[in-house]
């Protein structure tokens, strides 16, 4: 039985794969892949890997969504393209179906019985105090990546601010439509923020031990200050605000100061001081999340206008 | 363990913080600050390898791979490093002493906001680099990989003109598609072997056990590598991209950001790969490199603007590494040894050379006010210091001596003639020729008299080159010259280390 | 492991679609949905890995999880400054048609 729904899964996953990349315009294209998007977590669900499932319906699929959904009304409605070269769609069609096909075949040969380090992390999870083993793989056997992944967020938030008309990187992005926000978007914000936020925070805090995390919950909190944003409920922030800038800072440059206070704690870069690793992860794991929810928001609202003129 | 492999990946991040949060002027000079310690740093672990004759480790957070993951330092690295240190300190130093076309703008408007965020993607450049060039797990080399791009792409629109913005978006879109194959392929080899540890790898591949879809993975590795490194036939981006980018991110860009996959490219197939399969491989990427020599090479003698000349030349010279493949995987002792050394050189001195020809590149623009080959003559009287830089790093791509590119290539040369392979020979020989054509074109016109140039209407400005600034890119053209005084046989100092292993490095 | 190998096998199939789009889309927002599908199918490919080294009490090997995580972030940060970087292309190009003073040296 279930089987035949991975079967289904996977034709109606293709299905809208395909529907992304040959749907001509752009606006039912991103719809498309956000359909899709929720597939693939679904996907992952059947895979058992429900951590990923999450980021993947929160940041593949929801947050990337509405950024491309943006994309799609800040573009001149028809782009102007040029005639396709007629033989282009053929013979890209039987590139793409000979890659997939030979990965298809390397998929059927990979070997047996799969090679795992499930059992290292298993013998080495017992030290952290976690329970969510993906937890344990960010956070701490391969805290490095983690760390550098931070900075790429960063970074990918500075390239986005470059883009600004005011090389100083001024002001506040505009804002999201140039009409007061109607009243039911208002409405919606004041009910269902407190919600989201809960539902956040009860994802950083679960994330210890079971399916959830820094980046799951960060994403969540993201969307929350966007709708409370289309609510007109907060104002956007402006880029050159301290405080702000601190928040931004506070995750990745948090996770640096852990870093090297492993040296004074535990002997070694990212080390967590022996008997209160828990603790020491979980406050990390605050900090990113902050860090997380305020880079995600601001990448959406896209580069700050400028200094206001009073 | 040695604590430096750590801080040279965290201590350009620390330069971020005071760029961030205090104002421009401060900021610049910390982030100055930051890269000098970066120079330091690198030259620390250099000393070290030296010192010790073998390779420095660092496992992170005190879980040995195949769980953890560890960083290594070894000859090459700690060249590769040291290089790239040196040359972002000094396109720093070139972007903050004089009216730079990007800092001049930030700093006229006032002290407050994003200050400079050219020196915050420079910091960026130096830990990504530093981690692509010490991490030793092909995930965490994607993550460099990352790191680096995103870092990159921002250097070329910093003036948000629409020819750089377009430049931009293709240049991330083939980084991007570039990431994602090289990321199929470390799925595929975590699914045939369950580890991504370098060292773990190359003892695994070496019993064979993977069959073609090893070899399907360490295809499609590389050839994300390529697209990175743009490397024929997959260096479209690289024109508009280096040339339309200001001089201080093209002479980056150029020099350092394509090291990167091309040294993670000599990793895989030197350090990771075995043997037969590289003597497969080797011969294809020959075939790409001598591609890319000629063919750029022509293109380039064709430009009518100075910097996409040197961008096609940067797109040209990169194929020299790629000639390296076959003749250093044909386990022919000293010879194959011998072509090792001139390839993994000539990235170095390569880096130097391009370095500085664009920076003094973009500091004739800047007194001319265009850089059109044909209103250039008699530049020279206007920009001598720039010329003779552009001329000396030229030294270095024509293979001429004394200069890094004439030992690396007569190395590769000489590999060639001994092991018999005629057309890598020529190849490095017409690749000279053309570098000389495109080179020389450019001397002569900047040495010009001007009166020859009065048909067009056009006289020298009475502006002057920016002495200070037009002496770095003479050091960095200099240092390029430094690195012919190697003796011409291959370098102990590049060889230590290898063949990867952890043995005598874990605590 | 049946259920397992049908999502490898889709995984597979998603890269030949991403690939087809990135070949074959009209303009860069086409390009990007491309290689997002593309960065799926390789994600789902690594899922599969992880599902097929389950053991020691986990339903599937917990370290090509967390690299998806990370990777998935990653795909969206470059999404973010690719459609920045386009959303801000358009802008600059349609000033230059209206006002007709572009920047004509790029």
């Amino acid at each position: 039985m279930s089987l035949v729904f991975d079967a289904v899964l996977c034709l109606v996953l293709l299905a809208g794969a395909l529907g992304v990349v040959t749907t001509g315009a752009a606006r039912p294209a991103v719809i498309a892949f956000i359909g899709y998007g929720l597939l693939l977590g679904l996907a992952w669900v059947r895979l058992a890997a429900v951590d990923v499932a999450l980021t993947e319906i929160a940041i593949g699929s929801g947050i990337s969504g509405v950024v491309l959904l943006r994309c799609v009304r800040a573009l001149p409605a028809e782009p102007l393209t040029p005639a396709p070269n007629r033989m282009l769609k053929p013979l890209a069609a039987v590139v793409s179906i000979t890659i997939a096909a030979a990965l298809a075949a390397v998929v059927l040969a990979l070997p047996e019985p799969a090679p795992s380090r499930a059992a290292d992390v298993a013998a080495a999870l017992p030290a952290t105090d976690l329970g969510n083993p993906v937890t344990g793989v960010l956070l701490v056997f391969r805290a490095l990546d983690t760390l550098l992944e931070k900075v790429v967020l960063l970074l990918s938030l500075v390239g986005v601010w470059a883009l600004s008309r005011d090389p100083a990187c001024r002001g506040r992005p505009a804002p999201l439509s140039p009409e007061p926000a109607p009243a039911p978007s208002a409405f919606l914000a004041r009910v269902l923020a407190p919600i989201g936020v809960l539902v956040g925070l009860y994802l950083l805090w679960a994330g210890a031990d079971h399916p959830g995390g820094a980046f799951q919950s960060g994403a969540v909190l993201a969307a929350m200050g966007l709708l409370l944003v289309m609510g007109d409920q907060i104002r956007t922030p402006a880029a050159e605000s301290r405080g702000l800038r601190l928040l931004l800072l506070a995750g990745p440059f948090g996770f640096l100061a852990v870093g090297f206070a492993g040296w004074a704690t535990a002997g070694v870069f990212l080390g967590y001081p022996p008997g209160a690793e828990k603790a020491v992860i979980i406050a990390v794991e605050v900090a990113i999340t902050v860090s997380i929810a305020v880079t995600l928001g601001l990448i959406v609202l896209g580069p700050p206008a400028g200094e206001e003129r009073p | 363990m040695s604590a430096l492999l750590v801080l040279a990946i965290t201590a350009p991040l620390l330069g971020l913080v005071p760029l961030l949060l205090l104002g421009p002027r401060t900021g610049e000079r910390a982030a100055l600050g930051m890269l000098a310690v970066n120079v330091a740093i690198t030259a620390g672990i250099a000393e070290r390898v030296a010192q010790g004759g073998r390779a420095l480790g660092y496992v992170v957070g005190g879980f040995a791979p195949p769980l953890g993951v560890g960083l290594r330092a070894d000859g090459f690295s700690a060249a590769m490093m040291l290089m790239a240190a040196l040359v972002l300190l000094f396109t720093g130093l070139f972007a903050m002493t004089g009216p730079g076309d990007m800092t001049r703008k930030v700093k006229a408007r006032g002290s407050a906001g994003m200050p400079a965020t050219f020196f915050i993607l420079l910091l960026s450049l130096a830990c990504a680099l530093n981690l692509a060039f010490l991490a030793q797990d092909l995930f965490t080399l994607y993550v460099a990989l990352e790191l680096l791009t995103f870092a990159a792409v921002p250097l070329v629109c910093l003036e948000g003109k629409a020819g750089q913005l377009s430049a931009a978006l293709t240049y991330l879109l083939f980084a991007l598609f570039g990431s994602v194959l090289y990321l199929l392929g470390v799925v595929l080899i975590y699914g045939l072997y369950g580890t991504l540890d370098i060292a773990h790898l190359a003892g695994l591949m070496a019993q064979g056990t993977g069959g073609a879809t090893a070899g399907a993975a360490l295809a499609l590795m590389s050839a994300g590598l390529m697209a990175k490194a743009a490397l024929f036939p997959l260096h479209l981006w690289l024109p508009p991209a280096h040339s339309g980018a200001p001089p201080a991110a093209s002479a980056v860009l150029s020099a350092v950001v394509i090291k990167a996959p091309l040294f993670l490219l000599v990793r895989l197939w030197s350090d990771l790969a075995p043997l037969p399969l590289t003597q497969v491989a080797g011969p294809v990427f020959a075939l790409c490199g001598a591609a890319a020599i000629v063919f750029c090479g022509v293109v380039a003698l064709a430009q009518e603007r100075l910097k996409l000349l040197i961008a096609y030349s940067t797109a040209a010279q990169i194929g020299y590494l790629c000639l390296m493949f076959p003749l250093a995987a044909s386990d022919d002792g000293p010879w194959s040894a011998l072509a090792w050394t001139g390839g993994t050189l000539h990235l170095v001195s390569h880096a130097l050379s391009k370095a500085a020809m664009f920076l003094a590149a973009g500091l004739i623009a800047e007194t001319m006010g265009h850089d059109r080959l044909s209103g250039l003559g008699g530049v020279g009287r206007v920009a001598p210091v720039s010329v003779a830089a552009f001329g000396l790093g030229g030294l270095s791509l024509m293979g001429l001596p004394p200069s890094g590119g004439f030992v690396a290539k007569v190395m590769l040369l000489t590999s060639a003639l001994q092991q018999g392979a005629w057309w890598i020979a020529t190849v490095v020989l017409v690749g000279g020729l053309l570098a000389g054509g495109y080179v020389l074109r450019v001397v002569v016109i900047a040495l010009q008299h001007p009166d020859s140039d009065a048909a067009s209407g056009r006289g020298l400005p009475d502006a002057r080159e920016c002495r200070w600034r037009a002496l770095i890119a003479l050091a960095l053209a200099f240092g390029a010259m430094l690195v012919g005084f190697m003796p011409l046989a291959p370098l102990p100092f590049l060889d230590i280390g290898r063949p990867v292993t952890w043995e005598g490095l874990l605590p | 492991m049946t259920g397992a190998l049908l999502f490898g096998l889709a995984g597979a199939a998603l890269v030949g679609c991403g690939v087809y789009g990135l070949l074959t889309a009209p303009g860069a927002l086409g390009r990007v949905l491309g290689f997002n599908i593309l960065g799926g199918g390789v994600f789902l490919m690594f899922g599969v890995v992880a599902r097929r080294g389950a053991g020691a009490g986990f339903g599937a090997d917990p370290v090509p999880q967390a690299l998806v995580i990370t990777g998935i972030v990653v795909a969206f940060c470059a999404t973010a400054l690719a459609v920045a970087l386009l959303v801000r292309l358009c802008a600059v190009q349609a000033e230059a048609a209206r006002g007709g003073d572009g920047d004509k040296e790029t």
